[in-house]
Protein backbone atom coordinates (compact mmCIF):
# COMPACT_ATOMS: atom_id res chain seq x y z
CA UNK A 1 0.00 0.00 0.00
CA UNK A 2 2.72 2.41 0.98
CA UNK A 3 4.49 1.92 -2.33
CA UNK A 4 1.29 2.62 -4.22
CA UNK A 5 0.65 5.86 -2.33
CA UNK A 6 4.23 6.91 -2.89
CA UNK A 7 3.96 6.33 -6.63
CA UNK A 8 0.80 8.37 -6.84
CA UNK A 9 2.21 11.29 -4.90
CA UNK A 10 5.43 11.37 -6.93
CA UNK A 11 3.40 11.34 -10.14
CA UNK A 12 1.36 14.23 -8.80
CA UNK A 13 4.51 16.14 -7.89
CA UNK A 14 5.94 15.50 -11.34
CA UNK A 15 2.70 16.68 -12.95
CA UNK A 16 2.51 19.80 -10.82
CA UNK A 17 6.14 20.50 -11.61
CA UNK A 18 5.51 20.10 -15.33
CA UNK A 19 2.47 22.36 -15.19
CA UNK A 20 4.43 25.04 -13.33
CA UNK A 21 7.24 24.95 -15.87
CA UNK A 22 4.72 25.14 -18.68
CA UNK A 23 2.81 28.04 -17.18
CA UNK A 24 6.05 29.86 -16.38
CA UNK A 25 7.31 29.58 -19.94
CA UNK A 26 3.94 30.47 -21.38
CA UNK A 27 2.96 33.31 -19.11
CA UNK A 28 6.23 35.02 -18.19
CA UNK A 29 8.14 35.32 -21.40
CA UNK A 30 9.73 38.70 -20.93
CA UNK A 31 12.94 39.16 -19.01
CA UNK A 32 13.49 41.88 -16.49
CA UNK A 33 16.64 43.07 -18.24
CA UNK A 34 16.38 45.21 -21.33
CA UNK A 35 17.56 43.85 -24.65
CA UNK A 36 20.45 46.34 -24.85
CA UNK A 37 21.64 45.31 -21.40
CA UNK A 38 21.45 41.64 -22.36
CA UNK A 39 23.40 42.27 -25.58
CA UNK A 40 26.09 44.27 -23.75
CA UNK A 41 26.54 41.62 -21.09
CA UNK A 42 26.68 38.63 -23.45
CA UNK A 43 28.59 40.47 -26.21
CA UNK A 44 26.31 38.68 -28.67
CA UNK A 45 23.02 39.27 -30.43
CA UNK A 46 20.60 36.67 -31.80
CA UNK A 47 19.13 37.42 -35.20
CA UNK A 48 16.01 35.53 -36.30
CA UNK A 49 16.21 34.59 -39.98
CA UNK A 50 14.12 32.64 -42.52
CA UNK A 51 15.29 29.97 -44.93
CA UNK A 52 13.22 30.97 -47.95
CA UNK A 53 11.38 34.27 -47.66
CA UNK A 54 12.12 35.48 -51.17
CA UNK A 55 14.85 38.11 -51.42
CA UNK A 56 14.02 39.40 -47.93
CA UNK A 57 15.63 36.65 -45.93
CA UNK A 58 16.97 33.31 -47.12
CA UNK A 59 19.72 30.80 -46.64
CA UNK A 60 22.76 30.21 -48.82
CA UNK A 61 23.22 26.87 -47.09
CA UNK A 62 25.96 26.00 -44.62
CA UNK A 63 24.45 28.17 -41.85
CA UNK A 64 24.82 31.36 -43.92
CA UNK A 65 21.87 33.73 -44.27
CA UNK A 66 21.36 36.78 -46.41
CA UNK A 67 18.70 38.95 -48.03
CA UNK A 68 17.42 42.52 -47.96
CA UNK A 69 16.24 42.42 -44.34
CA UNK A 70 19.20 40.39 -43.07
CA UNK A 71 21.62 42.95 -44.55
CA UNK A 72 19.65 45.84 -43.01
CA UNK A 73 19.91 44.09 -39.64
CA UNK A 74 23.65 43.58 -40.09
CA UNK A 75 24.05 47.35 -40.58
CA UNK A 76 21.90 48.04 -37.51
CA UNK A 77 24.13 45.70 -35.52
CA UNK A 78 27.25 47.48 -36.86
CA UNK A 79 25.76 50.75 -35.54
CA UNK A 80 25.06 49.01 -32.26
CA UNK A 81 28.71 47.94 -32.01
CA UNK A 82 29.79 51.57 -32.48
CA UNK A 83 27.33 52.75 -29.83
CA UNK A 84 28.33 50.08 -27.28
CA UNK A 85 32.03 50.37 -28.26
CA UNK A 86 32.41 46.61 -28.36
CA UNK A 87 32.28 43.92 -31.01
CA UNK A 88 29.23 41.69 -31.01
CA UNK A 89 28.94 38.09 -32.10
CA UNK A 90 25.91 37.57 -34.37
CA UNK A 91 24.08 34.31 -33.69
CA UNK A 92 21.61 33.23 -36.37
CA UNK A 93 18.43 31.51 -35.29
CA UNK A 94 16.30 30.02 -38.05
CA UNK A 95 12.64 30.79 -37.40
CA UNK A 96 9.40 29.73 -39.11
CA UNK A 97 6.12 31.57 -39.39
CA UNK A 98 4.84 29.30 -36.61
CA UNK A 99 7.52 30.01 -34.00
CA UNK A 100 8.85 33.50 -34.82
CA UNK A 101 6.50 35.40 -32.45
CA UNK A 102 6.96 33.10 -29.41
CA UNK A 103 10.76 33.20 -29.91
CA UNK A 104 10.84 37.01 -29.92
CA UNK A 105 8.48 37.10 -26.93
CA UNK A 106 10.56 34.77 -24.78
CA UNK A 107 13.81 36.55 -25.61
CA UNK A 108 15.45 33.77 -27.66
CA UNK A 109 15.55 36.10 -30.66
CA UNK A 110 16.59 39.74 -30.16
CA UNK A 111 15.82 40.99 -33.66
CA UNK A 112 13.81 39.08 -36.28
CA UNK A 113 14.83 39.87 -39.85
CA UNK A 114 12.47 37.82 -41.97
CA UNK A 115 9.26 38.71 -43.76
CA UNK A 116 6.83 39.43 -40.95
CA UNK A 117 3.72 41.48 -41.67
CA UNK A 118 3.17 44.22 -39.12
CA UNK A 119 -0.48 43.93 -38.04
CA UNK A 120 -2.56 45.00 -35.07
CA UNK A 121 -2.96 41.49 -33.60
CA UNK A 122 0.80 40.96 -33.58
CA UNK A 123 1.44 44.39 -32.07
CA UNK A 124 -0.22 43.04 -28.91
CA UNK A 125 2.62 40.51 -28.58
CA UNK A 126 5.68 42.12 -30.19
CA UNK A 127 6.98 45.46 -31.49
CA UNK A 128 7.99 46.33 -35.05
CA UNK A 129 10.73 48.60 -36.33
CA UNK A 130 9.78 51.19 -38.96
CA UNK A 131 8.43 49.57 -42.13
CA UNK A 132 11.25 48.80 -44.54
CA UNK A 133 9.29 47.08 -47.30
CA UNK A 134 5.65 47.21 -48.39
CA UNK A 135 4.30 44.06 -49.98
CA UNK A 136 1.57 44.09 -52.62
CA UNK A 137 -0.52 40.95 -53.01
CA UNK A 138 -0.84 40.22 -56.75
CA UNK A 139 -1.92 37.54 -59.23
CA UNK A 140 0.49 35.47 -61.31
CA UNK A 141 -0.87 33.76 -64.42
CA UNK A 142 0.45 32.08 -67.55
CA UNK A 143 1.41 34.76 -70.05
CA UNK A 144 -0.86 33.28 -72.74
CA UNK A 145 -3.92 32.87 -70.48
CA UNK A 146 -5.45 36.27 -71.29
CA UNK A 147 -6.34 36.85 -67.64
CA UNK A 148 -5.78 40.45 -66.57
CA UNK A 149 -7.85 40.94 -63.44
CA UNK A 150 -9.29 39.13 -60.45
CA UNK A 151 -12.80 39.44 -61.92
CA UNK A 152 -11.78 36.95 -64.62
CA UNK A 153 -10.84 34.38 -62.00
CA UNK A 154 -14.44 33.79 -60.86
CA UNK A 155 -15.18 30.04 -60.75
CA UNK A 156 -11.63 29.32 -61.89
CA UNK A 157 -8.93 27.45 -60.00
CA UNK A 158 -6.71 29.71 -57.91
CA UNK A 159 -3.60 28.50 -56.08
CA UNK A 160 -2.37 30.00 -52.86
CA UNK A 161 -0.18 28.75 -50.02
CA UNK A 162 -1.41 27.28 -46.73
CA UNK A 163 -0.44 29.39 -43.74
CA UNK A 164 -0.46 32.77 -45.48
CA UNK A 165 -2.75 35.78 -45.19
CA UNK A 166 -3.64 35.42 -48.90
CA UNK A 167 -5.94 32.50 -48.02
CA UNK A 168 -7.98 34.80 -45.78
CA UNK A 169 -7.80 37.58 -48.35
CA UNK A 170 -9.39 35.39 -51.05
CA UNK A 171 -12.07 34.25 -48.61
CA UNK A 172 -12.92 37.86 -47.75
CA UNK A 173 -12.97 38.82 -51.42
CA UNK A 174 -15.40 35.97 -52.18
CA UNK A 175 -17.73 37.03 -49.37
CA UNK A 176 -17.59 40.75 -50.16
CA UNK A 177 -18.27 40.31 -53.88
CA UNK A 178 -20.47 37.23 -53.70
CA UNK A 179 -18.19 35.31 -56.06
CA UNK A 180 -16.50 31.96 -55.86
CA UNK A 181 -12.96 30.75 -56.61
CA UNK A 182 -11.91 27.13 -56.59
CA UNK A 183 -9.02 27.49 -54.19
CA UNK A 184 -6.21 24.97 -54.29
CA UNK A 185 -3.76 25.19 -51.40
CA UNK A 186 -0.08 24.43 -51.96
CA UNK A 187 1.89 23.33 -48.94
CA UNK A 188 4.60 25.92 -49.67
CA UNK A 189 5.25 28.58 -52.31
CA UNK A 190 7.21 26.23 -54.58
CA UNK A 191 4.30 23.80 -54.47
CA UNK A 192 1.74 26.51 -55.29
CA UNK A 193 3.87 27.67 -58.20
CA UNK A 194 4.07 24.09 -59.45
CA UNK A 195 0.25 24.01 -59.45
CA UNK A 196 0.25 27.03 -61.77
CA UNK A 197 3.11 25.72 -63.89
CA UNK A 198 1.55 22.28 -64.40
CA UNK A 199 -1.79 23.82 -65.36
CA UNK A 200 -3.67 22.51 -62.34
CA UNK A 201 -4.68 26.08 -61.50
CA UNK A 202 -5.23 29.20 -63.60
CA UNK A 203 -3.59 31.64 -61.20
CA UNK A 204 -1.40 31.94 -58.13
CA UNK A 205 -2.32 34.69 -55.66
CA UNK A 206 0.51 35.71 -53.35
CA UNK A 207 2.86 38.46 -52.21
CA UNK A 208 4.39 40.16 -55.26
CA UNK A 209 8.00 39.51 -54.22
CA UNK A 210 7.33 35.78 -53.84
CA UNK A 211 5.62 35.61 -57.24
CA UNK A 212 8.47 37.52 -58.89
CA UNK A 213 11.05 35.29 -57.16
CA UNK A 214 9.33 32.06 -58.23
CA UNK A 215 8.92 33.27 -61.81
CA UNK A 216 12.57 34.31 -61.93
CA UNK A 217 13.67 30.84 -60.74
CA UNK A 218 11.35 28.92 -63.11
CA UNK A 219 12.44 27.10 -66.26
CA UNK A 220 10.83 29.64 -68.61
CA UNK A 221 10.25 32.97 -66.82
CA UNK A 222 8.71 34.41 -70.01
CA UNK A 223 5.76 32.00 -69.74
CA UNK A 224 4.42 33.78 -66.68
CA UNK A 225 3.39 37.28 -65.80
CA UNK A 226 2.09 39.21 -62.83
CA UNK A 227 -1.20 40.91 -63.67
CA UNK A 228 -4.14 42.76 -62.26
CA UNK A 229 -4.89 45.09 -59.43
CA UNK A 230 -3.09 45.11 -56.09
CA UNK A 231 -5.33 42.91 -53.93
CA UNK A 232 -3.88 43.93 -50.60
CA UNK A 233 -1.03 45.95 -49.17
CA UNK A 234 0.95 44.77 -46.17
CA UNK A 235 3.81 46.51 -44.39
CA UNK A 236 6.70 44.11 -43.75
CA UNK A 237 9.01 45.05 -40.92
CA UNK A 238 11.79 43.87 -38.67
CA UNK A 239 10.31 42.41 -35.48
CA UNK A 240 11.55 43.41 -32.01
CA UNK A 241 10.69 42.50 -28.41
CA UNK A 242 7.69 44.37 -27.01
CA UNK A 243 7.97 47.00 -24.31
CA UNK A 244 11.63 47.79 -24.92
CA UNK A 245 11.34 51.37 -26.13
CA UNK A 246 15.08 51.98 -25.77
CA UNK A 247 16.02 49.14 -28.15
CA UNK A 248 13.27 50.01 -30.66
CA UNK A 249 14.36 53.67 -30.64
CA UNK A 250 17.92 52.66 -31.45
CA UNK A 251 16.94 50.25 -34.26
CA UNK A 252 14.48 52.79 -35.74
CA UNK A 253 17.11 55.56 -35.69
CA UNK A 254 19.61 53.32 -37.44
CA UNK A 255 17.10 52.31 -40.16
CA UNK A 256 15.85 55.88 -40.66
CA UNK A 257 19.46 56.96 -41.20
CA UNK A 258 19.71 54.37 -44.02
CA UNK A 259 16.46 55.68 -45.52
CA UNK A 260 17.63 59.29 -45.45
CA UNK A 261 21.12 58.76 -46.90
CA UNK A 262 19.89 56.47 -49.69
CA UNK A 263 21.62 53.32 -48.41
CA UNK A 264 18.33 51.44 -48.32
CA UNK A 265 17.54 52.35 -51.95
CA UNK A 266 20.94 50.97 -53.01
CA UNK A 267 20.25 47.81 -51.04
CA UNK A 268 16.85 47.47 -52.74
CA UNK A 269 18.59 47.71 -56.11
CA UNK A 270 21.05 45.04 -54.99
CA UNK A 271 18.45 42.52 -53.75
CA UNK A 272 15.43 43.07 -55.98
CA UNK A 273 16.85 44.26 -59.31
CA UNK A 274 20.42 42.96 -59.60
CA UNK A 275 21.29 39.25 -59.80
CA UNK A 276 21.45 37.70 -56.32
CA UNK A 277 23.26 34.64 -54.99
CA UNK A 278 23.27 31.66 -54.98
CA UNK A 279 21.96 31.21 -58.58
CA UNK A 280 22.70 34.77 -59.76
CA UNK A 281 19.20 35.39 -61.04
CA UNK A 282 17.21 38.62 -60.85
CA UNK A 283 14.00 38.87 -58.82
CA UNK A 284 13.14 41.85 -61.02
CA UNK A 285 10.62 43.61 -58.81
CA UNK A 286 10.51 47.39 -59.33
CA UNK A 287 10.35 49.61 -56.25
CA UNK A 288 6.65 50.23 -55.50
CA UNK A 289 5.14 53.59 -54.64
CA UNK A 290 4.01 52.23 -51.25
CA UNK A 291 7.55 51.23 -50.31
CA UNK A 292 8.84 54.63 -51.47
CA UNK A 293 6.24 56.33 -49.27
CA UNK A 294 7.21 54.19 -46.28
CA UNK A 295 10.85 55.28 -46.71
CA UNK A 296 9.92 58.96 -47.13
CA UNK A 297 7.77 58.97 -43.99
CA UNK A 298 9.17 56.29 -41.67
CA UNK A 299 6.38 54.74 -39.57
CA UNK A 300 5.35 51.51 -37.88
CA UNK A 301 1.68 51.57 -38.83
CA UNK A 302 0.02 48.11 -38.89
CA UNK A 303 -1.52 46.55 -42.03
CA UNK A 304 -4.99 47.65 -40.90
CA UNK A 305 -4.00 51.32 -41.49
CA UNK A 306 -3.06 50.50 -45.08
CA UNK A 307 -6.33 48.76 -45.90
CA UNK A 308 -8.36 51.76 -44.66
CA UNK A 309 -7.19 53.87 -47.58
CA UNK B 1 0.91 34.92 -23.91
CA UNK B 2 -2.17 33.40 -22.32
CA UNK B 3 -4.54 30.68 -23.40
CA UNK B 4 -7.62 32.19 -24.95
CA UNK B 5 -9.85 29.57 -26.50
CA UNK B 6 -12.57 32.15 -27.17
CA UNK B 7 -10.65 32.77 -30.41
CA UNK B 8 -12.61 29.78 -31.77
CA UNK B 9 -15.82 31.83 -31.51
CA UNK B 10 -14.39 34.57 -33.74
CA UNK B 11 -15.68 35.07 -37.25
CA UNK B 12 -13.19 34.04 -39.93
CA UNK B 13 -14.03 37.19 -41.90
CA UNK B 14 -14.70 40.04 -39.49
CA UNK B 15 -13.28 41.12 -36.16
CA UNK B 16 -16.37 39.97 -34.30
CA UNK B 17 -17.24 37.18 -31.92
CA UNK B 18 -20.33 34.97 -32.06
CA UNK B 19 -22.19 34.57 -28.73
CA UNK B 20 -22.73 30.82 -29.22
CA UNK B 21 -19.46 30.18 -31.04
CA UNK B 22 -21.23 28.92 -34.15
CA UNK B 23 -22.04 31.11 -37.13
CA UNK B 24 -22.75 28.98 -40.18
CA UNK B 25 -23.94 25.84 -38.44
CA UNK B 26 -26.75 27.44 -36.42
CA UNK B 27 -27.56 30.39 -38.65
CA UNK B 28 -31.33 30.42 -37.94
CA UNK B 29 -30.64 30.84 -34.22
CA UNK B 30 -28.51 33.93 -34.73
CA UNK B 31 -29.73 37.31 -35.72
CA UNK B 32 -26.43 39.08 -36.15
CA UNK B 33 -23.56 36.90 -37.29
CA UNK B 34 -23.90 34.38 -40.04
CA UNK B 35 -20.23 34.27 -40.97
CA UNK B 36 -18.27 31.11 -40.47
CA UNK B 37 -16.54 31.06 -37.08
CA UNK B 38 -13.27 29.24 -36.46
CA UNK B 39 -15.21 26.59 -34.55
CA UNK B 40 -17.42 25.93 -37.61
CA UNK B 41 -14.28 25.61 -39.69
CA UNK B 42 -12.62 23.34 -37.12
CA UNK B 43 -15.56 20.92 -37.20
CA UNK B 44 -15.58 20.93 -41.01
CA UNK B 45 -11.86 20.19 -40.97
CA UNK B 46 -12.52 17.31 -38.57
CA UNK B 47 -15.09 16.02 -41.04
CA UNK B 48 -12.46 15.97 -43.79
CA UNK B 49 -9.99 14.13 -41.55
CA UNK B 50 -12.66 11.53 -40.74
CA UNK B 51 -13.76 11.16 -44.38
CA UNK B 52 -10.25 10.67 -45.71
CA UNK B 53 -9.43 8.23 -42.89
CA UNK B 54 -12.60 6.17 -43.24
CA UNK B 55 -12.43 5.87 -47.06
CA UNK B 56 -8.74 5.04 -46.76
CA UNK B 57 -9.29 2.45 -44.02
CA UNK B 58 -12.12 0.65 -45.82
CA UNK B 59 -10.08 0.36 -49.03
CA UNK B 60 -6.97 -0.61 -47.07
CA UNK B 61 -8.82 -3.44 -45.28
CA UNK B 62 -10.24 -4.88 -48.49
CA UNK B 63 -6.94 -4.70 -50.38
CA UNK B 64 -4.81 -5.63 -47.37
CA UNK B 65 -6.77 -8.77 -46.55
CA UNK B 66 -6.76 -9.89 -50.20
CA UNK B 67 -3.04 -9.26 -50.68
CA UNK B 68 -2.19 -10.81 -47.30
CA UNK B 69 -4.13 -13.95 -48.25
CA UNK B 70 -2.45 -14.14 -51.67
CA UNK B 71 0.92 -14.07 -49.96
CA UNK B 72 0.16 -17.33 -48.15
CA UNK B 73 -0.96 -19.28 -51.24
CA UNK B 74 1.02 -22.46 -51.86
CA UNK B 75 2.12 -21.23 -55.32
CA UNK B 76 2.06 -24.62 -56.98
CA UNK B 77 0.10 -23.62 -60.09
CA UNK B 78 0.99 -20.83 -62.54
CA UNK B 79 -1.90 -18.66 -61.31
CA UNK B 80 -0.88 -19.30 -57.69
CA UNK B 81 2.73 -18.39 -58.42
CA UNK B 82 1.92 -15.22 -60.34
CA UNK B 83 -0.55 -13.99 -57.72
CA UNK B 84 2.04 -14.69 -55.02
CA UNK B 85 4.58 -12.70 -57.03
CA UNK B 86 2.10 -9.86 -57.58
CA UNK B 87 1.26 -9.71 -53.85
CA UNK B 88 4.95 -9.64 -52.89
CA UNK B 89 5.59 -6.78 -55.31
CA UNK B 90 2.56 -4.88 -54.02
CA UNK B 91 3.72 -5.06 -50.40
CA UNK B 92 7.35 -4.18 -51.13
CA UNK B 93 6.38 -1.27 -53.39
CA UNK B 94 3.90 0.43 -51.09
CA UNK B 95 5.71 -0.37 -47.85
CA UNK B 96 9.04 1.08 -48.94
CA UNK B 97 7.92 4.52 -50.18
CA UNK B 98 7.22 7.20 -47.54
CA UNK B 99 3.54 8.03 -47.36
CA UNK B 100 4.04 11.74 -48.14
CA UNK B 101 5.97 10.84 -51.31
CA UNK B 102 3.16 8.48 -52.32
CA UNK B 103 0.64 11.28 -51.87
CA UNK B 104 2.71 13.54 -54.14
CA UNK B 105 3.07 10.78 -56.74
CA UNK B 106 -0.71 10.34 -56.82
CA UNK B 107 -1.36 14.06 -57.01
CA UNK B 108 1.40 15.40 -59.24
CA UNK B 109 3.00 12.55 -61.19
CA UNK B 110 0.42 9.86 -61.98
CA UNK B 111 -2.15 12.37 -63.39
CA UNK B 112 0.50 13.32 -65.98
CA UNK B 113 0.39 9.75 -67.28
CA UNK B 114 -3.33 9.17 -66.72
CA UNK B 115 -4.96 12.54 -67.48
CA UNK B 116 -8.45 11.44 -66.30
CA UNK B 117 -7.09 11.46 -62.72
CA UNK B 118 -6.80 15.26 -62.96
CA UNK B 119 -10.55 15.54 -62.52
CA UNK B 120 -10.59 13.22 -59.49
CA UNK B 121 -10.96 15.32 -56.29
CA UNK B 122 -7.77 15.47 -54.27
CA UNK B 123 -9.34 13.98 -51.14
CA UNK B 124 -10.00 10.78 -53.08
CA UNK B 125 -6.42 10.68 -54.38
CA UNK B 126 -5.15 11.06 -50.82
CA UNK B 127 -7.52 8.33 -49.66
CA UNK B 128 -6.10 6.02 -52.34
CA UNK B 129 -2.54 6.85 -51.38
CA UNK B 130 -3.24 6.23 -47.68
CA UNK B 131 -5.20 3.07 -48.51
CA UNK B 132 -2.40 1.57 -50.62
CA UNK B 133 0.26 2.47 -48.06
CA UNK B 134 -1.78 0.99 -45.21
CA UNK B 135 -2.86 -2.05 -47.28
CA UNK B 136 0.78 -3.17 -47.50
CA UNK B 137 1.04 -3.09 -43.72
CA UNK B 138 -2.31 -4.81 -43.19
CA UNK B 139 -1.31 -7.48 -45.72
CA UNK B 140 1.76 -8.32 -43.66
CA UNK B 141 -0.31 -8.61 -40.49
CA UNK B 142 -2.93 -10.80 -42.16
CA UNK B 143 -0.15 -12.99 -43.55
CA UNK B 144 1.37 -13.30 -40.09
CA UNK B 145 -2.06 -14.14 -38.67
CA UNK B 146 -2.59 -16.92 -41.22
CA UNK B 147 0.89 -18.32 -40.68
CA UNK B 148 0.35 -18.39 -36.92
CA UNK B 149 -2.37 -21.02 -37.37
CA UNK B 150 -1.32 -24.66 -37.09
CA UNK B 151 -0.69 -26.10 -40.58
CA UNK B 152 -3.05 -28.95 -39.80
CA UNK B 153 -6.03 -26.56 -39.99
CA UNK B 154 -5.70 -26.11 -43.72
CA UNK B 155 -4.81 -29.74 -44.29
CA UNK B 156 -7.93 -30.79 -42.39
CA UNK B 157 -10.09 -28.38 -44.37
CA UNK B 158 -8.77 -29.75 -47.66
CA UNK B 159 -9.18 -33.33 -46.42
CA UNK B 160 -12.86 -32.56 -45.80
CA UNK B 161 -13.18 -31.83 -49.50
CA UNK B 162 -13.15 -28.01 -49.36
CA UNK B 163 -11.51 -26.16 -52.24
CA UNK B 164 -8.60 -23.82 -51.52
CA UNK B 165 -10.97 -20.85 -51.70
CA UNK B 166 -13.45 -22.52 -49.35
CA UNK B 167 -10.72 -23.49 -46.89
CA UNK B 168 -9.68 -19.83 -46.65
CA UNK B 169 -13.24 -18.55 -46.54
CA UNK B 170 -14.62 -20.92 -43.91
CA UNK B 171 -11.62 -22.10 -41.89
CA UNK B 172 -8.44 -20.03 -42.15
CA UNK B 173 -9.55 -16.40 -42.47
CA UNK B 174 -12.23 -16.45 -39.76
CA UNK B 175 -9.55 -17.51 -37.28
CA UNK B 176 -6.66 -15.50 -38.67
CA UNK B 177 -8.63 -12.25 -38.77
CA UNK B 178 -9.64 -12.64 -35.13
CA UNK B 179 -5.97 -13.02 -34.21
CA UNK B 180 -4.91 -9.85 -36.04
CA UNK B 181 -7.56 -7.51 -34.60
CA UNK B 182 -5.08 -5.93 -32.10
CA UNK B 183 -2.49 -4.95 -34.77
CA UNK B 184 -5.32 -3.86 -37.09
CA UNK B 185 -6.44 -1.51 -34.30
CA UNK B 186 -3.04 0.16 -34.46
CA UNK B 187 -3.30 0.47 -38.24
CA UNK B 188 -6.75 2.02 -37.97
CA UNK B 189 -5.43 4.56 -35.47
CA UNK B 190 -2.37 5.17 -37.64
CA UNK B 191 -4.42 5.98 -40.71
CA UNK B 192 -6.20 8.73 -38.76
CA UNK B 193 -2.85 10.26 -37.84
CA UNK B 194 -1.34 9.67 -41.29
CA UNK B 195 -4.31 11.47 -42.85
CA UNK B 196 -2.55 14.69 -41.80
CA UNK B 197 -0.44 14.42 -44.99
CA UNK B 198 -3.61 15.36 -46.90
CA UNK B 199 -2.93 19.03 -46.15
CA UNK B 200 -0.07 18.86 -48.67
CA UNK B 201 -2.50 18.37 -51.55
CA UNK B 202 -5.11 20.92 -50.59
CA UNK B 203 -7.53 18.92 -48.45
CA UNK B 204 -8.60 21.30 -45.70
CA UNK B 205 -8.38 18.82 -42.86
CA UNK B 206 -7.24 19.39 -39.27
CA UNK B 207 -3.54 19.94 -39.95
CA UNK B 208 -4.24 22.49 -42.66
CA UNK B 209 -6.74 24.18 -40.33
CA UNK B 210 -4.05 24.50 -37.66
CA UNK B 211 -1.40 25.80 -40.07
CA UNK B 212 -3.73 28.33 -41.65
CA UNK B 213 -5.51 29.62 -38.56
CA UNK B 214 -2.40 30.07 -36.46
CA UNK B 215 -1.27 32.52 -39.12
CA UNK B 216 -4.63 34.32 -39.33
CA UNK B 217 -5.25 34.61 -35.61
CA UNK B 218 -1.69 34.60 -34.19
CA UNK B 219 -3.08 32.12 -31.66
CA UNK B 220 -1.10 29.05 -32.71
CA UNK B 221 -0.99 27.34 -29.32
CA UNK B 222 -4.79 27.37 -28.95
CA UNK B 223 -5.33 26.18 -32.51
CA UNK B 224 -2.82 23.33 -32.30
CA UNK B 225 -4.28 22.41 -28.89
CA UNK B 226 -7.81 22.18 -30.30
CA UNK B 227 -6.60 20.10 -33.24
CA UNK B 228 -4.55 17.80 -31.00
CA UNK B 229 -7.58 17.14 -28.80
CA UNK B 230 -9.67 16.18 -31.85
CA UNK B 231 -6.95 13.82 -33.13
CA UNK B 232 -6.76 12.18 -29.69
CA UNK B 233 -10.55 11.84 -29.49
CA UNK B 234 -10.68 10.32 -32.99
CA UNK B 235 -7.84 7.87 -32.47
CA UNK B 236 -9.18 6.84 -29.06
CA UNK B 237 -12.69 6.29 -30.47
CA UNK B 238 -11.20 4.07 -33.15
CA UNK B 239 -9.43 2.14 -30.41
CA UNK B 240 -12.69 1.66 -28.46
CA UNK B 241 -14.70 0.67 -31.55
CA UNK B 242 -12.10 -1.95 -32.42
CA UNK B 243 -12.27 -3.12 -28.79
CA UNK B 244 -16.02 -3.63 -29.15
CA UNK B 245 -15.54 -5.49 -32.44
CA UNK B 246 -12.95 -7.71 -30.79
CA UNK B 247 -15.35 -8.57 -27.94
CA UNK B 248 -18.36 -9.12 -30.22
CA UNK B 249 -16.51 -11.44 -32.58
CA UNK B 250 -14.88 -13.52 -29.85
CA UNK B 251 -15.97 -17.17 -29.96
CA UNK B 252 -16.65 -18.43 -26.44
CA UNK B 253 -14.39 -21.29 -25.47
CA UNK B 254 -12.09 -20.84 -28.43
CA UNK B 255 -8.82 -19.36 -27.34
CA UNK B 256 -6.65 -18.36 -30.27
CA UNK B 257 -3.71 -16.86 -28.47
CA UNK B 258 -1.14 -19.48 -27.64
CA UNK B 259 -0.03 -17.88 -24.35
CA UNK B 260 -3.35 -18.54 -22.64
CA UNK B 261 -3.99 -21.60 -24.70
CA UNK B 262 -5.36 -24.34 -22.49
CA UNK B 263 -7.82 -26.22 -24.65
Amino acid sequence: MTTKKLTISSTTIALVGLMTTLSLTVCNPSFANSTLEKITNSKSITMGVRDSSGALSYTLGDGKYTGFHVEICKRVIADLEKQLKTSLQIKYQLVTSQNRIPLVQNGTVDIECGSTTNNATRQKDVAFAVTTYVEDVRIAVKANSGITSIAQLVNKKVATTTGTTSVQLLRKHEKANGVNFEEVFGKDHADSFLLLESGRTDAFVMDGSILAGNIAMSKNPKDFKIVGEVLNTEPIAIMLPKEDAEFKKFVDASIIKMMKDGTIAKMYQQWFLDPIPPKNVRVGLELSQNTKDAWANPNDKPAEEYSKK
Amino acid sequence: MTFDLSILCKSTLEEEYSPICFGETFQPLLLGINDQTYLDWLLKAWGWTLSVSIIGLMLALIIGISIGTLRTLPGKTLIGRSSLYFANCWVELFRNIPVLVQVFLWYHVIPLMLPFLKSVPSYLLVSFALAFFTSARIAEQVKAGIQSLPRGQQAAALALGLSTFQSYRFVILPMALRIVIPPLTSEAMNIVKNSSVAFAVSVSELTMFAMQTQEETSRGIEMYLAVTILYVITAFSVNRIMGIIERKTRIPGLSLSSSSGAH
